[in-house]
């Protein structure tokens, strides 16, 4: 074990970075260079002590690990509490493994305002962390909305033209739901008296109780997800956000609201949960359909991306939801690989974006012939949004559709078309872009992908065919986790059956009235 | 010997697509080739080793995903049906790699050629080797993604890029049948390794579940969802629209893939399954009509088309139904039996067209041809030899291989058997026919090329006769060696228990006992097909114009395809399309944004303008609302009182 609180390390390490940048001084030239550099070095050191941390990560344990806790409100009982279980470790991972990727992949293409930038993305990366890890609600809470600050400035100062629009959607949409978040949180609070997310799972919730509480949390978290119909935000937010904002967005934040069910209102609302499944499958199947039809007539590159998203989070949705051990693996895999596969495609699309400057599949064409290594790469990301076999996003999706056909046939039916049209509009979009013939000068002229791309792009192929091949290794940790979370929610309806045939047979067992009074006419 | 033999290809593709660029074409080919003949050997090593010896193994390689109850692994297997299927996709592979080193000669992109033929080799082997239902699945889809990126090998053309797609897409929807009938398995079974599967079969038969609200037999229903899967792959009616489309891949790519081998993994995943597919009569019944259908539309397609490529297009799809109504009457053997012939004559016949459309400078319309058997006459030689041996003339391989199939539905004496068998009949005849149209308008009579090309005509290279060579000596001879292992009195021995048949489904036995004239109907309609070509086009030559002008609409029904693509493009395609416009603009602009982010921000907006109003300034304003503002408390104090 680590003998030191290794996961505030990791949280606070990039803030502590923010702080130092902040302090850089001369001109911008100097400023920005040395921002960039320090930012990099900060992001990277803290991927590196999260390695550390995984390293020591005991995968055959299904409890919280790393936990640490300190007195915040004491008089009110909030603490100070972090711990890692199999669900988020991996969420941490990619957090810390995506902000270093961001950070190079803006290195040319924020000219302005570099130094802010940097700052904005450490602290976004502090909250990210910090939510995954957060073991007290109101804590969590904290970091949960503390994450739309940055990514509400990053959106609206770097962003394109209509920046300011798509930065309000996105913060007033994800906020309204959150303030619901803190309601639920508070009369879970005045109820059970705790904040503590450990005690709460084993807290049984009063059954009354549970409706409201399960709405209030899935407003934030579907908004978050996003699940039809609250996703309208995703798309302007992606197409408006700079190209390491998409990234983020769709990397991490997304992962906020599936990470939100299974931390929230599975565990500590099971009723709700049960009442709620059909709902939940409805609107994740008709996101799947829906958003897909939509992506097909996009001719925006990260238009058509954004769509796609939607429809790979309805698979989230619908494995989550299936609460059996394949959907639920299936459903953490498939935010895993979205937040690598997507992330990439998004990190494709920025790099013909920073030479044309155009997101308009129109304008590009034919490129394959003047840049054969990112055609190569872009392929391999295509596939993997696709779901071939071989590549991380098929673990995912067979692993959920699979669970999803125990629970309902109709249901996964209809998903599995999802898969169909997503092989449609993404090879609509590689052909558009890559092949074809060469009709665009200027994009006939661009340059293959320099050393720098190159270097950002390797690993992200490697996780991509590593989590195809072997998933093995990203599904045995969070193995434990998961079974502890199915395994707990029957046992609650178990233990609710039990008690209703004992009182069933109480009453079975009363004194039968003697004579039955006899209806009068 | 086994791993060298799947994996030799995989390090090929490696090999040519990263350090192709740098040691040059010149070695990436020699490479290649070198690579492919070796896994061919080894492949006919594993052929010995497990068919006369008898030493069927699995390699398990290692675990691949475990989640649950579900447990998999990345292993070959190597028996009999495997082993058929490695020998087969290997050779050819091998001989379609060695005949591109002349074909694309002229090409730029030869090294990426070779990287992807490569790939499209090992997932093909993968999914022959597989031990589960999963690697069969990644394989089928690893032969999906080559085949998409041969189609499109061209990608600056429009066409060559719609018609990849087309392939992917299509091939997604067989997909989406195949991977539900995977779920189907695991939730019947409890796992998806095929022996634990293939012994609990008898048990699952005759339960019921519950699918789309309905109750249902369970083995129908995963059976017939596995089959879409078959279907979409091996291009069978319905599923077919993108096989023609396909040709606009280079030639040897249509050879290797759209004939011999991945269009045949459908067959292949029926015969594996046959433990299972035995307990789904009905299904059986639903594979024999589809496949009879499906020979018999597409050979009539095949006689009104001009561009050879599609002609043999066509004859591969209608010859792919045979093999699918053998399956429906389970005679697995004559299926597979077909299988094995097919691929060496049809890839013949692929390949000389490819040397044909070298030899023309790259024309592939037959009307622009012909007059030109002189000028190359071994390619002339090979395209006869494969033609013969396509039409069932005796002791060319096709012939034992089809009126095995023919006899095996015939002895079936069902209905659909009997369909299936003169569907069967008509389409021999009209196989005959197409082929020697092919051969005639494409070697004989005048030359209709312009002088520029007909200068140009020149036999093809020896490095591209060897493997047609090669491919001609299994077009003779695989029939005649082959017959008794694949369904002669060998076949139990040849096939152990790779094959499962119920008792009193073994058509391939009946098949030997079928009254004389069954055998000999296919030969004679055969030769009759052949005559009519000859008359049609040799000596009445003004007959076929004629033909089509009196049957007009029939022509242009047969010449459009039956309108696959129109009611395709109509019925599927455009709805969707209108629907992601209406859910876009509509459902999300208009409604969602509209009464929602959008509609509440304008509400507030307009609010406020409102309320502004009321702040006049003007002091009698406020002195009035605070008079009346007091009455009313007044009056509510008083009232509640």
């Amino acid at each position: 074990m680590i003998n030191f609180s290794v996961l505030s390390a990791i949280t606070f390490l990039p803030l502590l970075g923010a702080i130092f940048i902040l302090f850089i001084r001369g001109n911008t030239e100097d400023v920005s260079r040395n921002a960039r550099s320090a930012a990099l070095l900060f992001s990277c050191a803290t991927f590196a002590l999260s390695l550390y941390m995984y390293l020591h990560f005991d995968a055959t344990s299904a409890d919280f690990q790393f936990v640490e806790s300190a007195k915040w409100f004491p008089a009110l009982g909030i603490g100070y509490k972090m711990g890692i279980d199999g669900i988020s470790v991996f969420f941490v991972l990619l957090s810390t493994f995506l902000t270093p990727i961001c950070i190079l992949a803006s290195w040319d293409s924020i000219k302005e305002r570099v130094k802010e930038y940097m700052v904005a993305f450490l602290v976004l990366e502090t909250m990210m962390i910090g939510m995954f890890c957060a073991l007290d609600t109101i804590l969590f809470y904290v970091f949960f909305e503390g994450v739309l600050i940055p990514m509400f400035i990053i959106i609206g100062v770097w962003g394109g033209p209509r920046r300011v629009y798509a930065s309000f959607k996105f913060f007033l949409y994800t906020l309204l739901g959150s303030v619901l978040t803190l309601v639920a949180f508070l009369t879970i609070y005045f109820h059970y008296g705790s904040t503590d997310i450990p005690t709460l799972m084993q807290t049984d919730i009063a059954e009354h109780l549970q409706p409201w509480l399960w709405l209030a949390l899935f407003a934030s978290f579907a908004v978050k997800v996003p699940m039809w119909p609250v996703h309208t935000w995703l798309p302007d937010a992606h197409v408006e956000a700079p190209t390491a904002g998409s990234v983020i967005l769709a990397g991490v934040l997304l992962k906020m609201g599936g990470y939100g069910f299974l931390r929230f209102s599975i565990p500590m609302l099971p009723m709700a949960t049960d009442y709620f499944i059909p709902m939940v499958f409805t609107l994740s199947v008709i996101a799947i359909i829906y958003t897909s039809l939509v992506a097909l007539v996009q001719t925006d590159m990260k238009k058509l991306i954004a769509y796609s998203s939607v429809a790979h989070m309805g698979f989230v949705t619908l494995g989550t939801f299936t609460l059996t051990a394949q959907g639920v693996e299936g459903a953490i895999f498939q935010m895993l690989s979205h937040g690598i596969v997507s992330a990439a495609l998004f990190l494709c699309v920025g790099v013909v974006y920073d030479r044309l400057h155009t997101r308009e599949m129109t304008r590009y064409g034919g490129i394959v012939n003047n840049m054969p290594a990112y055609a190569v790469v872009f392929m391999v990301f295509v596939m993997g949004s696709v779901g071939l076999p071989g590549t991380s996003g098929f673990v995912g999706e067979f692993l959920i559709l699979i669970g999803a056909f125990q629970i309902s046939t109709t249901f996964t039916v209809l998903a599995a078309t999802g898969v169909v049209l997503g092989a449609a509009y993404m090879l609509y979009l590689y052909r558009g872009v890559v092949f074809g013939p060469s009709v665009n000068e200027d994009a006939s002229a661009m340059k293959d992908l320099n050393a720098r791309e190159i270097f950002i792009f390797v690993p992200m192929v490697a996780l991509v065919l590593w989590m195809g091949i072997a998933p093995n290794s990203f599904l045995r940790p969070m193995q434990p986790s998961v079974n502890k979370l199915i395994d707990s929610y029957d046992m609650r309806f178990l233990t609710r059956e039990k008690a209703a045939k004992i009182e069933a047979e109480k009453f079975e067992d009363a004194p039968v009235p003697l004579a039955v009074p006899e209806e009068v006419e | 010997m086994g791993l060298i033999a799947v994996f030799l290809p995989l390090f090929s593709a490696i090999f040519a697509g990263a350090l192709g660029r740098i040691i040059g074409d010149r070695a990436t080919q020699a490479i290649t080739c070198t690579f492919l003949c070796v896994a061919a050997i080894a492949s006919i090593v594993m052929f010995n080793s497990v068919i006369l010896e008898g030493n069927t193994e699995t390699i398990k390689l290692m675990s691949w995903i475990k989640s649950g109850d579900l447990e998999l692994n990345w292993a070959l297997r190597f028996d009999t049906l495997s082993v058929v299927m490695l020998f087969v996709v290997n050779v050819v592979s091998a001989m379609v790699h060695i005949y591109s080193v002349g074909y694309m000669s002229h090409d730029k992109s030869k090294t990426r050629f070779m990287a992807y033929l490569g790939l499209f080799t090992f997932a093909m082997l993968m999914l022959v080797t597989s031990n589960n239902f999963v690697q069969l699945f990644f394989g089928w889809e690893g032969v999906g993604l080559a085949s998409y990126l041969l189609i499109g090998f061209w990608h600056h053309k429009h066409s060559a890029n719609a018609a990849a797609i087309k392939a992917f897409v299509v091939n997604r929807v067989g997909d989406f049948g195949l991977s539900l009938g995977i779920f189907a398995v695991f939730m019947l079974f409890g796992t998806l390794q095929f022996d634990p599967v293939f012994d609990q079969a008898s048990e699952i038969a005759g339960t019921t579940f519950e699918f789309l609200g309905h109750q249902w037999d369970a083995l129908t229903v995963t059976c017939f969802l596995l089959f879409i899967g078959a279907m979409g792959k091996s291009a069978q009616l319905g599923l077919h629209t993108w096989l023609p489309d396909a040709m606009e891949g280079p030639t040897p790519v249509s050879a290797l893939i759209h004939a011999a081998t991945m269009v045949t993994a459908g067959v292949f995943l029926v015969a594996r399954l046959s433990p299972v597919f035995e307990y789904a009569p009905s299904v059986m019944e639903f594979i024999t009509v589809i496949g009879a259908l499906t020979a018999l539309v597409a050979a009539t397609i095949a006689i009104t088309q001009h561009d050879i490529k599609r002609v043999i297009a066509y004859s591969t799809m209608s010859q792919l139904g045979y093999m699918f109504f053998a399956l429906g009457v389970s005679a697995y053997g004559a299926a597979m039996f077909h299988l094995f012939t097919h691929a060496f004559f049809k890839a013949l016949l692929f390949l000389g067209a490819g040397s044909v459309i070298h030899a023309m400078s790259d024309e592939q319309d037959m009307r622009n041809m012909g007059g030109i058997w002189k000028e190359i006459p071994i390619t002339y030689a090979m395209m006869w030899i494969g033609s013969l041996a396509l039409a069932g003339i005796p002791f060319f391989a096709g012939y034992y291989s089809k009126d095995m199939i023919l006899e095996a539905v015939y002895a079936d004496h069902s209905f659909v058997g009997n369909f299936a068998f003169w569907c069967g009949i008509a389409a021999a005849f009209l196989t005959a026919f197409y082929s020697w149209r092919l051969i005639i308008m494409t070697f004989h009579g005048k030359p209709r090329a312009d002088e520029k090309v007909m200068a140009h005509i020149h036999e093809s290279p020896p490095v591209m006769l060897f493997p047609l060579i090669i491919l001609a000596l299994g077009a003779i001879l695989s029939g005649y060696i082959a017959y008794s292992w694949f369904v002669g009195e060998d076949r139990f021995e040849f096939w152990r228990d790779t094959l499962f048949i119920l008792e009193g489904n073994d058509t391939v036995e009946a098949a030997h006992h079928v009254p004389s004239w069954v055998p000999i109907l296919p030969f004679a309609i055969g030769l009759a097909g052949i005559a009519f070509g000859y008359l049609l086009y040799m000596f009445r030559k003004s007959w076929p114009q004629k033909i089509a002008n009196t049957f007009k609409p029939v022509h242009t029904f047969l010449y459009k395809k039956w309108y696959f693509d129109e009611l395709y493009h109509n019925a599927i395609v455009v709805p969707l399309i209108k629907f992601g416009y209406v859910f876009w603009k509509g459902g999300d602009k208009k409604i969602i944004d509209g009464l929602g982010p959008d509609g509440i921000a304008n509400s507030v907006k307009e609010g406020a303008f409102q309320i502004r109003k009321i702040q006049t300034g003007f002091v009698y304003d406020y002195a009035y609302t605070m008079l009346a503002g007091v009455v009313i408390f007044i009056t509510l104090f008083i009232v509640m009182l």
